[in-house]
């Protein structure tokens, strides 16, 4: 644990000299660090210092499923941090129930969080028997097509109005030597464009009758074979990304070298830093612009149970910082999520964010499959997903067959 | 004779007590974490832990999914290739290497020090050397391109059937300069006199090797085996830095199923499956042989 001494090592060189009579520092994990994100958490540490307390920066690199095992071990093996991110759904249900969290009900109570947290399917995420143990800070959706418009000009098609102009579009862009759709290596990303195309091309029924009731006959019925077709094609239209991170695949479609993107939110904040400009350099397409409805997921701050009252005090402060409205503006347009809340003023929101902010106003909401389903269920669905997509000589009829078993028993 | 010895024989519990002493924080270790940890991960391998150990039986449950998961067969596959090819080339090339800095060529000791250069980096500096390497787009395919031969294609990182003779390129590179110097030690530690008795009666180079001093550096072979076999059985950090195991699924090792599946999908019972199952595979092949060799010997 090196990297833990040093960190503390330097925290306590920077702190001590300016830090005030009653500061106390909280060290805050989480695993922001792409340019638009980490400029996010500096808001965040912005509005926690302002309290008078001490932001001491955790960031972990390398995507969630690197920072979660470590954040995890250190929860479980006796060494808390102050607070942690995760993505708010089923991924600390079992820390809580061991009872190494603790409890925010009287932040809550005291913040109104259930009349001014929107959706409210957020807060429910956080709720274990009655008692609210986690602090939602956006909203993440994954249902969102980027398109370079800069590439499709250069191929001489118009920029395309849903997935399926794009499917079209695809041999014009290969032509002008255009890599039609950027997808990145990692098992989570192939994971999360399988589940937006259920979404976006099956509909909310379909998405509910398998995530939700997981009903395996329909995870291998002919409208779940559909998705997989699409998939499929997808899969040919991705072939030769040859990055590995998300935002590499992003910088792709920012620079024209790939025409589209099927990402979450977040990568809205790389074409903000890039002072790209939504609707002339680049396109965003909600739904994928058929079936407009968005998952809710997101990230929620939990804060470990702490034997030390002044760092106690400290977590209250910033689960409360958090939920407030100046920090939800400040941290959302950078990050280029959600805020959670719909009563702040988002003036500043480029189109793209009115989109989305447009659709949870108009309530076409679903929970996230992190919300549905357990860590180890997802784990599976990845495995498959990644193979599928990495590998040509596998049929959509043999990973819907797999997709089928996995379904019927996921928890 | 016995009556000269009133207290009988020395209690063998006794003897060398300091020896025993100082020995006992290592036999503790080993009884406790060795030991103790093994028993307890095969215990835990019958329960549905998820998260956190929990106690609640499924019996062969957590085998029978792992047995049916396609991940688990493709990280066995790989694990037997990558393990078998490994052994060959490396006992080979490290051998050869060895042999050819036998012949009291100029400069050894600045050929050792390039070959064995390697070792002393990590297994995730090395992957990631290679990952660079074998970048279609900046590594080999890319240089022999730019000499004008367009065609040329070479992104084994890249080509689900072959990633995992990428990784073994990097192993190798990494490895085969340890094997190297377990050799040429061993090497120089044959008499002279078996080389002038072989040369006066006329016997081959090539055949002294093969038919007097590799039967004589037996001791050597297995030290540098149980090297070579207990690196391949953990492979992990290299497939980790170089791959992430893609494409797709096509590069995983089993210690990153176990890995992945007891803290990113947290599932420990999973988990645990899976590591008991490379115990196992371990027992079936160190057991025999060490029955054979260590059996053996004592009879004889």
């Amino acid at each position: 644990m090196n990297i833990r001494a040093m960190a503390a090592a330097f925290a306590a060189t920077v702190t001590l000299p300016f830090s005030a009579a009653h500061a106390t520092d909280l060290e805050v994990t989480h695993w922001w660090t792409s340019g638009g994100e980490a400029a996010a958490v500096g808001e965040l540490a912005k509005a926690f210092n302002a309290t008078g307390n001490k932001w001491v920066d955790g960031a972990i690199a390398g995507s969630g499923s690197t920072a979660r095992p470590i954040m995890i071990s250190r929860i479980t093996g006796g060494d808390p941090m102050g607070a942690t991110q995760f993505n708010h759904g089923r991924q600390a249900e079992e820390l809580v129930q061991e009872g190494l969290m603790r409890d925010l009900t009287a932040v809550a109570e005291k913040g109104k969080w259930k009349d001014v947290i929107k959706p409210a399917s957020l807060l429910d995420s956080c709720t274990i028997d009655g008692k609210i143990y986690c602090a939602p800070i956006n909203i993440h959706s994954w249902q969102w097509l980027w398109l370079s418009n800069e590439a499709f000009k250069k191929a001489g098609v118009d920029v395309p109005k849903n997935w399926n102009d794009l499917v079209a579009a695809a041999p014009a862009l290969k032509k002008a030597g255009i890599q039609p759709l950027a997808l990145g290596g990692q098992a989570w990303q192939a994971n999360g464009l399988f589940d937006t195309l259920t979404i976006s091309l099956g509909g909310k029924e379909l998405y509910e009758t398998v995530y939700v009731k997981k009903d395996a006959e329909t995870a291998g019925g002919p409208e779940m074979a559909k998705i997989f077709a699409a998939a499929a094609q997808a899969r040919d239209m991705a072939k030769g990304s040859n990055v590995q991170d998300w935002n590499q695949a992003t910088n792709m479609v920012l620079t024209g070298k790939a025409g589209g993107q099927i990402m979450g939110d977040w990568a809205q904040g790389e074409f903000q830093i890039a002072g790209k400009k939504a609707g002339t350099d680049y396109t965003c397409l909600p739904g994928l612009g058929l079936n407009e409805y968005l998952t809710t997921g997101g990230d929620a701050f939990y804060f470990p149970l702490l034997k030390d009252e002044e760092k106690s005090k400290a977590q209250d402060i910033l689960a409360a910082a958090i939920v407030d409205p100046k920090t939800q503006v400040a941290f959302n347009l950078k990050k280029g999520s959600l805020p959670i809340r719909s009563d702040v003023d988002l003036a500043a929101a480029n189109d793209c964010m009115k989109k989305g902010l447009e659709i949870l106003g108009k309530g076409n909401i679903i929970k996230s499959v992190d919300q549905l389903v357990s860590a180890d269920t997802q784990k599976q669905k990845e495995d498959l997903m990644s193979e599928f997509f990495a590998n040509a000589s596998i049929t959509p009829e043999a990973a819907q067959k797999r997709f089928a078993d996995i379904i019927g028993s996921a928890d | 004779m016995a009556a000269h010895a009133p207290t009988g024989r020395p209690n063998q519990l006794f003897r060398n007590l300091n020896a025993k002493i100082a020995s006992i924080p290592m036999m503790l270790v080993a009884l406790v974490i060795f030991l103790g940890g093994t028993l307890w991960t095969v215990f835990y391998s019958f329960t549905n832990s998820r998260l956190l150990p929990r106690l609640n039986f499924v019996g062969l449950d957590q085998y029978e999914r792992l047995w049916a998961s396609s991940r688990w067969i493709i990280s066995i596959q790989n694990l037997a290739i990558y393990g078998i090819l490994s052994l060959i080339f490396s006992l080979v090339i490290g051998f050869m290497l060895a042999a050819l800095m036998d012949q009291k060529i100029r400069f050894e000791n600045a050929f050792r020090t390039i070959f064995l250069y390697p070792f002393a980096l990590s297994f995730i500096v090395t992957g990631l050397v290679w990952q660079w390497v074998l970048n279609p787009e900046f590594g080999i395919q890319s240089v022999i391109r730019s000499l004008g031969w367009t065609s040329f294609a070479f992104d084994p990182l890249y080509d689900p059937d072959i990633v995992i003779y990428g990784i073994l390129i990097a192993a190798l590179w990494q490895g085969t300069g340890l094997v190297m110097c377990l050799m040429l030690a061993g090497l120089r530690g044959i008499d002279e006199d078996i080389w002038k008795a072989a040369r006066v009666d006329g016997i081959p180079m090539w055949k002294t090797y093969l038919l007097i001093i590799i039967p004589m550096m037996r001791p050597v072979f297995i030290t540098t085996l149980v090297i070579i076999a207990s690196g391949i059985v953990k492979v992990y950090d290299l497939v980790v830095a170089q791959t992430s195991g893609g494409p797709g699924n096509a590069s995983e090792v089993p210690a990153k199923y176990v890995y992945d599946y007891m803290f990113q999908a947290q599932n420990l019972g999973q988990g645990f499956a899976a590591s008991t199952m490379m115990l196992l595979t371990v027992a079936i092949i160190v057991v025999p042989w060490a029955y054979l060799e260590f059996g053996g010997r004592k009879r004889g």
